[in-house]
């Protein structure tokens, strides 16, 4: 086996191809589930695996797919590939560089909650990398593994692309189940989860890219064989998005749990450090915009769902964005603002308000018109917000606010003093 | 009339979908290839062929980006300006696109030929900083890159 769980395309040219994909052990995965294992022996293997969702929630995959009734008919598998979180870029490498894997994952997915259909939800951004995984799909429609009957067995299913057309919030899986019907993206009321009440109102199981990535290889050599890799609680491989201030950004696949920041940013074989002479790490956002970011303390902290908690943030998606000690943390804090601003919704008045005044409030500090309240002010707007929304979207959005202020204050009062000296300008 | 020209895609567009309302973002987009943007036509020919209410399908292209209930120009230029291209010089390529084009973010050349936008994280982090044109990725793009894809794509007598 090589170097790469997920990123196999890294080792193996033209993997994207159905045949090299096959040569190098693709579908057998699929062949072994549909001729030798029940539907329940799959979601019991992956839930032996202790496989995590790689979309951000880290929530267990085989225990979601076991919350799907059996009773109930028709039943979906959506695939989560609306890609969005700033600095994240993994799932589409996974579908340019590795479809199938994605495809087999997700086959076996419907095959294990009886699932007579799949819809691979893409970003309208990633049409050119949608119409590539368009064409692994015919190939494997072609090649029999989609289909009626599929490899002589009485099990049937098929596999559509449906393109989103430009809104963060569809990543969040009900908001993606309203647009996938055509409507817009708007977060539903939970519970009903979508495993009784998904996609048109029947049991739908909704898994990101990554996630779905890992099924293949573990159907295929066992659960044990995954929780070789990994910590206990965080078995298996993961893929680490390094972008911001750093030599080498990229996709990095590694064991969960056995580098730290420190590695991946630093690693020769990872970022190898940062850009330009003698610079230092000021801040780390370990999973895009949407977790509070960590002081440089925290570059020891290993790369795993529970270590990163107990270090005061979220590994999420793990797109780890690297800040050094140029970048201003009240500029980046308001892009990060501004994004969500961008991106809220609507539906919930908290967020779709508190986006909108704490937009307003770093607008005024970036331009150097910052009131001396103004942290007081951020805070008591995020306070507001921080739990009040039906999605997370309105929590993610305080996270730069409070952990900024948490971590870098000192920096927004430089911004208060200019306004001290504004004053003084006018009298002049 | 798209149900007259497309008729076949339409039909493969709504045999993936057991309800009809599914179709009306990938109907969308077809409208939009056909005219440019969603114009009202094609809004009630995608209210028709799905049975959703015009005003249900006028909300839907408001709250998406990519779709537009107005004319842009015939190629879109859209800056990623979030904060991870934004740390590799993202604002600094947006400066030079404005001057280069003569428009701000958001308005389209008199001669109808670029819109540019400034837009969210397009998963491009890595070969920041990075945009789309036409929705194809174009990565770590220099002043000079800008430059001289802004210069085939004047040449291409569009």
């Amino acid at each position: 086996m090589g170097r790469y769980i997920l990123l196999r395309h890294r080792e193996i040219p033209d993997l994207h191809r159905l045949e090299v994909y096959i040569r190098h052990g693709g579908y057998e995965a699929w062949r072994k589930a549909l001729t030798a294992m029940t539907p329940d022996q799959v979601i019991e293997e992956v839930k032996a695996s202790g496989l995590r969702g790689r979309g951000g929630a880290g929530f267990p995959t085989g225990m979601k797919w076991s919350f799907v009734p059996r009773d109930v008919f028709p039943k979906y598998v959506v695939v989560n590939a609306d890609e969005s979180e700033p600095g994240t870029f993994k799932d589409r490498e996974i579908m340019e560089g590795n479809p199938h894997q994605l495809i087999e994952g997700a086959l076996l997915a419907a095959y294990a909650i009886q699932a007579e259909r799949v819809y691979v939800y893409v970003r309208g951004e990633y049409r050119s990398v949608a119409r590539r995984l368009e064409a692994a799909i015919a190939e494997a429609y072609a090649a029999g593994f989609i289909g009626r009957n599929v490899l002589g067995t009485n099990y049937s299913v098929e596999m559509f692309v449906h393109l989103g057309a430009g809104a963060y919030i569809c990543g969040e899986e009900t908001a993606l189940l309203e647009s996938l019907e055509g409507k817009i993206g708007h977060p539903r009321v939970r519970p009903p989860f979508p495993a009784t009440y998904g996609l048109y109102g029947k049991p739908t199981v909704v898994n990101n890219v990554e996630t779905l990535a890992n099924v293949p290889p573990i159907i295929l050599n066992g659960a044990s064989w995954y929780r070789t890799m990994g910590t206990e609680k965080s078995p298996g491989p993961k893929i680490f998005c390094l972008s911001g201030r750093v030599r080498r950004p990229g996709n990095y696949e590694a064991e969960l749990g056995k580098i730290t920041f420190r590695d991946l940013i630093f690693g020769e074989e990872y970022g190898q450090g940062l850009i330009g002479e003698g610079r230092t790490v000021k801040a780390i956002l370990p999973a895009g915009a949407s977790a509070p970011m960590l002081p440089a303390s925290a570059l020891d902290t290993p790369l795993d769902y529970e270590s990163v908690q107990a270090a005061g943030s979220m590994l999420g998606s793990a797109s780890v964005i690297v800040l050094d000690d140029t970048v201003d943390i009240v500029w980046a804090a308001y892009k990060m603002v501004r994004f969500f601003q961008h991106e809220s919704c609507g539906k919930c008045t908290p967020c779709r308000e508190g986006t909108y005044w704490l937009r307003r409030v770093y607008e005024r500090l970036v331009a150097g018109r910052g009131r001396p309240k103004d942290p007081e002010l951020l805070e008591s707007i995020a306070r507001q917000m921080a739990g009040k929304t039906l999605c997370p979207l309105g929590d993610f959005a305080t996270s730069p606010v409070l952990s900024s202020l948490k971590h870098f204050r000192k920096e927004y009062e430089a911004y208060l003093h200019q306004v001290a000296e504004i004053p003084m300008e006018v009298q002049a | 009339m798209l149900r007259e020209k497309y008729a076949q895609e339409i039909e493969a567009i709504l045999s993936k979908y057991p309800a009809k309302r599914s179709a009306v973002l990938p109907l969308l987009y077809l409208v939009q290839r056909e005219y440019g943007y969603c114009t009202e036509e094609g809004i009630r020919e995608v209210a028709e062929i799905t049975g959703v209410s015009p005003t249900e399908v006028r909300e839907v292209v408001g709250f998406y980006t990519l779709f537009y209930d107005h004319p842009i120009g015939r190629h879109l230029i859209q800056i990623c300006d979030d904060l991870p291209c934004a740390l590799r010089g993202a604002d600094e390529l947006v400066a030079h696109a404005t001057r280069r084009l003569g428009v701000r973010p958001g308005e389209t050349t008199p001669d109808g030929r670029f819109t540019l936008e400034t837009v969210m994280c397009i998963g491009a982090c890595h070969r920041a900083p990075a945009m789309q044109v036409d929705l194809e990725f174009v990565e770590n793009v220099t002043p000079e890159v800008f430059d001289r894809i802004m210069e085939d794509l004047s040449r291409d007598g569009m």
